[in-house]
């Protein structure tokens, strides 16, 4: 019963390489998936924009980044990582970059080195096959295996970029998973994906079944490891969000006249725009440590992860909304960028663990107990 | 090779060369702990001495107490002062006159100025107040009006400051008056020093809702103030006012923040010592305060990054109102976990407090002195509204006082 310790703060700021990490995917974004791309594309079948995605992945090779150059990656960290997500959460950009982030995490502590390198390359995509909202720090549900052993059967609802994905990473007990081949368009031998309409249009949930699909058993896998570092990715997406809608809304309302004075001349609101901000510089510095953790490989990122997750969620949150409700009737219509960023903020609350799944791991964490 | 390098060692460099890095100043320090034994030497003489090495503060030039080295290094020095056991130059009673004045001395002041009042200061042999907040001029603070007026050999003071801390132990005040009544307010002012033993000022205890007497009030009596303690030029005291107060923002301190200081860590240890108390209800609100302070303490270790990095960011008005915020909310739950005890309260008695850790203090006085964190240093009102001017651009209040002289303002 008492304080944790301290650990070490390592860098919060952003190096030159992450700068031009980022001024680089900014510039293919805004050109490739602007919001009235992105909008458009909601109503297509097309959930991803594989284009982009390929465009990220070999140009640019945001897919490898976490990755050895000896493990067929660019060797850099999750910190760069963690950069690109701030930059594809601000486009709400429809790829799947953070279910790719958790499966490379999760594959990095196997063997499956071709596996690996084909996904750090982007030739092909994996995902963790576990639903949205399952957070680090309780066991995932797994998978039955039939018989004697390979051939997998039960279905796992609600799962995040498993829409294009190739390969699916099945967990079957706490360290084992299941290797499967996704096959084309919705399923492979025994793999059924059905992808419905989702509250973030953005980012649509699939339901995969397995009926006797084919697997290849893996061991050291480290499930909850891999959801803490796509928890500390994901609180990076939320930053980006967050400063996306605020930088909206100022500019909306700097523009915008009514009684004879710019709207951004009201205190009420000036104090609820700086409010927002101060939540954003604490989203900044949660975010950095979370992906400073993950990347130095810190004992500390089960709490890093959980701080963040609970923190940016909320400040993703209130930004978003805030920034609907300022914008005023025009935020409510289709046609305006803000449902994008709501649905997105809204849902992303609750992926990889709500915020009240993240206090009541850090409960545990840090010793104050129920 | 040269000798010195053989050895090992860079050649002690003269003032005039370029800054000394880490390992440079690294080595000063234990060059000088070498020949002033921390133990055997008087507090005083050790702190002059340290002074004059340039070991104080060493981002301050050269024969002010610095090295002209890089702000960020101060912390290292510190530290290893600190490891040896080095007296300590009274950090917290000069809070004002190391944080505030010392920084604009050093920007408006002259050599003599400088050099009459920097090294006393630094040594913490004179502690220092501000004279800024009025009855009349809080937040608006270019309202003041005490005034000044020359007198042939001096300028003449005469006015009320108000919640000013530690005046009872200041020897030096830094005071805003107003020398041209007759000018738009904030062209109207002047920056002095006031000696606090000068004939006509007194210094009256004014009690707060602890109980206890913090701060003053400050009666000045035609308090003759001669021109070479003026700071900056006659007229040009807003500008010098306003370079104190961007020097007053939270002290990022040295070295990583612990987790769980502050406010949050009287909560949590209460939390863990009483099982008994625990309800789903305020588990909830313990958990959200944890996490709402680690994500301040990283802001701040992040802001104390930029700084060291030359990036000085605009974040120290929100790391103030943050932590304002949950010091008010922390000691309110911890209350709350008190129960009946949280309803007692140690000593209303009036007296001059200790200067001393919060942290050692009761609850309910926790409680009620955080109240006046959102106050001091400039209100949460006041300071978003510096984020949202400064930081994001957003037009300036409406403001009714801009072309009309002083003296016609409504008041
Ligand atoms: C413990 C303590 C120690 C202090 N120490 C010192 C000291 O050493 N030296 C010194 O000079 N002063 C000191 N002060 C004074 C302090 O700086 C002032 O109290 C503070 O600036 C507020 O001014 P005021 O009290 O006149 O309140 P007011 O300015 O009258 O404010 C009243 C309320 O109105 C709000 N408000 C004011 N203007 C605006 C605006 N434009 N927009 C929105 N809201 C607004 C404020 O936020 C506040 O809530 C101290 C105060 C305290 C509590």
């Amino acid at each position: 019963m008492s304080a944790p310790a301290t650990p070490e703060t390592g860098d919060l700021l952003y190096s030159d390489v992450e700068d031009d990490l980022r001024a680089s995917v900014r510039a293919l974004v805004e050109k490739q998936a602007p919001w009235d791309a992105v909008l458009r594309r909601t109503d297509t079948d097309d959930a991803v924009d594989t284009d982009l995605w390929k465009r990220l992945t070999q140009e640019i090779g945001v897919a490898g980044l976490a990755v050895p150059e000896e493990r067929g990656g660019a060797g850099a960290s999750w910190r760069e990582v963690a950069v690109v997500a701030e930059e594809l959460g601000r486009a709400v950009a429809p790829v799947p970059f953070l279910g790719t982030a958790v499966a490379t995490a999760l594959l990095l502590g196997t063997a499956e080195d071709e596996l690996l390198a084909s996904v750090a390359g982007g030739e092909r995509t994996a995902v963790l096959v576990v639903g949205a909202t399952r957070g680090a720090g309780r066991p995932v549900p797994v998978v039955e295996r039939q018989g004697a052993g390979d051939l997998l059967a039960g279905t796992v609802t609600a799962v995040v970029d498993a829409v294009t994905a190739d390969v699916l990473l099945v967990p079957v007990s706490a360290t084992e998973i299941a290797v499967v081949e996704a096959g084309a368009d919705g399923g492979g031998d025994g793999v059924t994906r059905t992808t419905s309409e989702s509250l973030d249009m953005t980012r649509r949930l699939t339901d995969v079944t397995f009926d006797g699909a084919p697997a290849r058993i893996v061991t050291g896998a480290d499930v909850d490891h891999a959801l803490q570092v796509g928890a500390a990715v994901l609180a990076s997406e939320q930053l980006g969000l967050a400063e996306r809608c605020l930088a909206d809304t100022v500019a909306y309302l700097r523009d915008r006249h009514q009684f004879g004075r710019q709207l951004a001349s009201y205190q009420a609101l000036k104090h609820r725009l700086a409010d927002l901000w101060v939540a954003i510089t604490q989203a900044r510095a949660v975010a950095r440590y979370a992906a400073r953790c993950a990347a130095d490989g810190s004992p500390d990122l089960p709490v890093a992860a959980a701080v963040a997750q609970t923190h940016c969620s909320e400040v993703a949150l209130l930004a978003a909304e805030d920034g609907l409700q300022l914008h005023g009737g025009i935020g409510f219509t289709w046609e305006h960028p803000a449902h994008l960023f709501l649905k997105r903020a809204r849902a992303d609350a609750l992926v990889l663990g709500s915020a009240d799944h993240h206090r009541t791991v850090l409960a545990d964490l840090v010793d104050l107990p129920a | 090779m040269t000798t010195t390098e053989q050895d090992g060692r860079a050649p002690l460099r003269s003032v005039s060369d370029s800054p000394p890095d880490a390992a440079a100043l690294a080595r000063r320090v234990e060059e000088f702990l070498a020949e002033h034994d921390p133990a055997g030497t008087d507090a005083a003489d050790f702190l002059r001495a340290r002074f004059a090495a340039g070991l104080a503060w060493v981002h301050y030039p050269a024969g002010l107490g610095g090295l002209g080295a890089e702000n960020g290094l101060q912390t290292a020095v510190d530290a290893a002062f600190a490891r040896a056991g080095a007296p300590e130059n009274r950090p917290r009673l000069n809070v004002i006159g190391l944080g505030m004045a010392a920084p604009t001395i050093l920007r408006f002041g002259d050599d003599a100025q400088k050099q009459r009042w920097l090294p006393s200061l630094w040594t913490g042999e004179d502690i220092w107040c501000q004279l800024f907040s009025e009855p009349g001029a809080g937040s608006d603070l270019a309202g003041v009006g005490t005034s000044a007026v020359w007198d042939g050999d001096a300028w003449v003071l005469n006015g009320q400051k108000v919640w000013t801390s530690m005046a009872h132990h200041a020897r030096w005040g830094i005071i805003l008056a107003r020398t041209d009544p007759e000018a738009v307010k904030h062209r109207g002012l002047s920056y002095f020093v006031v000696d606090m033993t000068a004939p006509g000022v007194e210094v009256r205890g004014l009690r707060q809702i602890t109980g206890e007497a913090e701060f003053n009030e400050v009666f000045l009596t035609d308090v003759r103030v001669p021109d070479d303690q003026r700071l900056g030029e006659v007229g040009q005291g807003w500008a010098v006012a306003q370079y104190t107060l961007m020097n007053e923002r939270v002290a990022i301190g040295g070295g990583t923040l612990p987790r769980e200081s502050g406010a949050v860590g009287a909560l949590a240890a209460r939390w863990r010592e009483h099982p008994e108390a625990r309800t789903p209800g305020l588990h909830d609100r313990v958990l959200r305060l944890w996490v709402r302070t680690e994500a301040a303490r990283l802001t701040a270790e992040r802001l104390g990054q930029q700084q060291a990095a030359g990036q000085p960011g605009p974040e120290g008005s929100g790391v103030k109102i943050t932590y304002a915020g949950l010091n008010q909310e922390c000691s309110s739950l911890e209350l709350e976990l008190r129960g009946e005890d949280g309803l007692r309260y140690p000593d209303y008695t009036e007296r001059r407090p200790e200067v001393e850790d919060y942290g050692s203090r009761d609850a309910g006085w926790r409680y009620l002195r955080f109240r006046a964190n959102s106050i001091e240093g400039g209100t949460t009102e006041i300071l978003r509204n510096v984020v949202a001017e400064r930081v994001l651009g957003l037009p300036a209040e409406a403001r009714a006082d801009k072309d009309v002289p002083w003296k016609d303002l409504p008041r």
